[in-house]
């Protein structure tokens, strides 16, 4: 747990670096050497003390910076905040959530005070506090989802259930990989996965989705996604193509080692006890290939999942620009020996 | 399915003759997790055989009263143990376990209008659904079937609820809901919710799809004891076990008792988590769960393993 937060930025000037210990507790994503689409869920149980999977929000030592780039998107663009008026009990389900864990896991951060209805919600970090009536929207500055979104690092999207299906009837996405909230918000489960390649032919989406429909409270899972962004940028979304695209043509053999990041996506997915409907977070990590090469594990792992990387993928991934210059880039780091199983750093 | 919630029975009260309320209460005296109306929990109890009995109940308290829930039981004449048990050895102070509340009987938040119909003790998720409607204001109407005066239960807690929009109708008194007439005179948008015995939401369901609703406004709820049968053989073909599956106990129940893991919930022929591939069958699949499509019923290739079994020798899974 972080005791300090920092200064830092996801856009302009990129000033966004991790630290040794954040790059030890990166979530990388590859136990084999090639990466191929699974159902890979597992449950979200506490994982190691000081991992990514400790706690249910995991809050490092960016988390002061990425609610300020969130804000910053917001303000532009207001669309990245949607919530439907029949997904107002998901709202508050949702915000409990998030204070009884931020609050219970991080007791010098955040402090939740109960009487009845009456609660008061401080937050150290951001300076935050406030006192409202639980299920009054009224005596909060803004929605519930909104006002506590805002306050946690990742994107959320609240999934209302019903027809045998999940529907994403509100959202919070400020961090995403090239995906729309505004074009997907009201979609189904099967809509909006429609462009991810291959993966529908085998029944991942299926079998997926029967999974989520009987998901239980107090059981919530998790799977890590990955792709690959240049510059620690959190806003990729389509709506801003312009400012980012063309960021791909950057990369060269010289500069692909500060440049380019693994992006790694925590995803959980979470019951929600009033409404029935389903929490998805996505808590998006960026670690340099800089910072991968730190452990020469990950950089030898990493060369042959990119080496091996269906061409499907690689174009769905948006890496075909530069996917040939970070694999000669880590080519260095390979001595081709075999590596066990496992995600670990050593 | 693991992580079930210790309780304690707080409360036993008879509510009409032949069923009892239950208040549980978590042994260690935390809030219980808040739940949405429609939502069940699966009570698990040993028998003095040492048997587990494992029964889906719907919660029908207050969601927001989270110091305990409250599910009604009906004593059932031919029970397997569940509801016999509950009845009669389970005492005010006794130790049960329970799992996470689910939700296979929601309600749908964009419909415009909800016509709930309960019969008889099928009248507990329709008691949840009433009072989450009166909280968010949507309009509704609960048509409540039961056999006898003496038989209505919760008849006056949801009076209370629904006022003027309860209709009830006692068969002893010669009423009856007309179906057809009732679902032809729904306004378009309206979603229809029926629990309660298999005739009764099989003719609802019927009656709505003859007048031409869509499937996506229908909702019913029905969970189904495992009905036995005679004993045949089960064989696990990832496990490489093979199990004895006698009369009595159900096909899910004897592979765990073998010490193998099969996914499951409700066990009740509801939820399909425990559907399973058939991979050779020497007899014919009794399928008794609601689930499973006409369709993948006739395949022969799946099976619910709580509910369903086999009349015949010997059956291979892919487990």
């Amino acid at each position: 747990m972080p005791a300090t937060f920092k200064q830092e930025t996801f856009r302009d000037d990129f000033s966004y670096r991790n630290s040794p210990a954040a790059v030890r507790r990166f979530p990388f994503p590859f136990a084999d050497d090639t990466y191929l689409y699974s159902v890979n869920i597992e449950p979200h149980t506490a994982g190691a003390p000081g991992s990514a999977y400790e706690c249910a929000f995991d809050i490092d030592e960016h988390y002061v910076a990425e609610c300020e780039d969130r804000r910053i998107t917001l303000e532009s663009d207001p669309d990245r905040y949607v919530a439907l008026p029949h997904m107002m009990d998901a709202q508050w389900d949702f915000l409990e959530l998030v204070m009884e864990s931020l609050s219970r896991d991080y007791p010098e951060h955040f402090l939740l005070q109960r009487d009845g209805t009456r609660w008061t919600w401080t937050n150290r970090p951001l300076a935050i506090r406030d006192s409202f009536v639980f299920g009054d929207a009224a005596s909060l500055p803004r929605e519930p989802f909104d006002y506590i979104a805002r306050q946690a690092q990742g994107d959320f999207v609240l999934l209302d259930q019903r027809e045998g299906d999940l529907w994403a009837d509100a959202g919070m996405v400020t961090s995403q990989a090239d995906w729309s909230l505004a074009f997907d918000a009201g979609m189904s489960f099967k809509q909006w996965h429609g462009p991810v390649p291959l993966a529908h032919e085998i029944g991942i989406f299926d079998r997926a989705l029967k999974y989520l429909l009987a998901l239980r409270q107090g059981q919530p899972v998790r799977r890590l996604n990955w792709t690959m962004t240049v510059h620690p940028r959190l806003d990729t979304a389509p709506e801003t193509y312009p400012a980012w695209g063309p960021d791909r043509t950057l990369v060269t053999a010289d500069n692909a080692g500060s440049l380019v990041h693994l992006r790694v996506e925590l995803q959980a997915l979470y019951r929600l006890p009033r409404s029935n409907g389903v929490l998805f977070s996505v808590r998006c990590y960026l670690a340099s290939l800089d910072d991968i090469a730190t452990y020469p594990k990950w950089a030898r792992r990493l060369h042959r999942v990119l080496e091996s990387l269906p061409p499907p993928l690689v174009e769905y991934k948006g890496l075909t620009r530069y996917r040939d210059t970070v694999v000669s880039w880590l080519a260095r780091f390979d001595d081709g020996r075999p590596l066990e199983h496992g995600t670990g750093p050593d | 399915m693991s992580a079930e919630i210790p309780v304690l029975v707080r409360e036993i009260s008879e509510v009409v003759p032949g069923v009892r309320q239950f208040a549980l209460a978590r042994s260690d005296a935390a809030p219980l997790p808040s739940y949405s109306a429609g939502s069940h929990v699966v009570v698990t109890l040993r028998g003095p055989d040492q048997r587990l009995h494992r029964n889906a109940y719907s919660l029908m308290g207050d969601p927001l009263e989270r110091d305990c829930y409250r599910i009604a039981v009906r004593r059932h004449a031919q029970s397997r143990g569940g509801s016999r048990l509950l009845h009669d050895s389970v005492q005010a102070g006794a130790r049960l376990a329970i799992s996470h509340p689910l939700n296979l009987f929601p309600l749908a938040r964009l419909g415009r209008r909800h016509l709930l119909i309960a019969g008889g003790i099928g009248v507990t998720p329709i008691l949840a659904h009433a009072r989450d409607l009166v909280r968010l204001g949507a309009p509704f109407e609960v048509h409540y079937a039961y056999r006898s005066p003496e038989q209505s239960a919760f008849a006056d807690v949801l009076e209370a609820l629904a006022g003027q929009r309860l209709h009830r109708y006692c068969s002893a008194r010669g009423e009856r809901i007309d179906q057809t007439a009732l679902l032809a005179d729904q306004p378009l948008g309206t979603h229809l919710y029926v629990c309660g015995p298999g005739p009764l939401i099989d003719g609802v369901r019927a009656a709505a799809r003859a007048l031409g609703w869509s499937a996506s406004h229908i909702h019913s709820e029905q969970f189904l004891a495992p009905p036995p049968g005679s004993a045949f053989e089960a064989m696990l073909a990832r496990s490489g076990k093979t199990v004895a599956v006698a009369p009595e106990t159900s096909l899910l129940e004897a592979i765990e008792q073998a010490g193998v893991i099969a996914p499951q919930s409700c066990r009740g022929g509801a939820c399909g988590q425990c559907e399973t591939e058939v991979l050779e069958a020497e007899g014919r699949i009794e399928h008794h769960d609601v689930f499973l499509s006409a369709a993948e019923r006739a395949s022969g290739r799946k099976i619910m393993l709580c509910v369903s079994r086999l009349q015949g020798r010997r059956i291979v899974l892919n487990l």
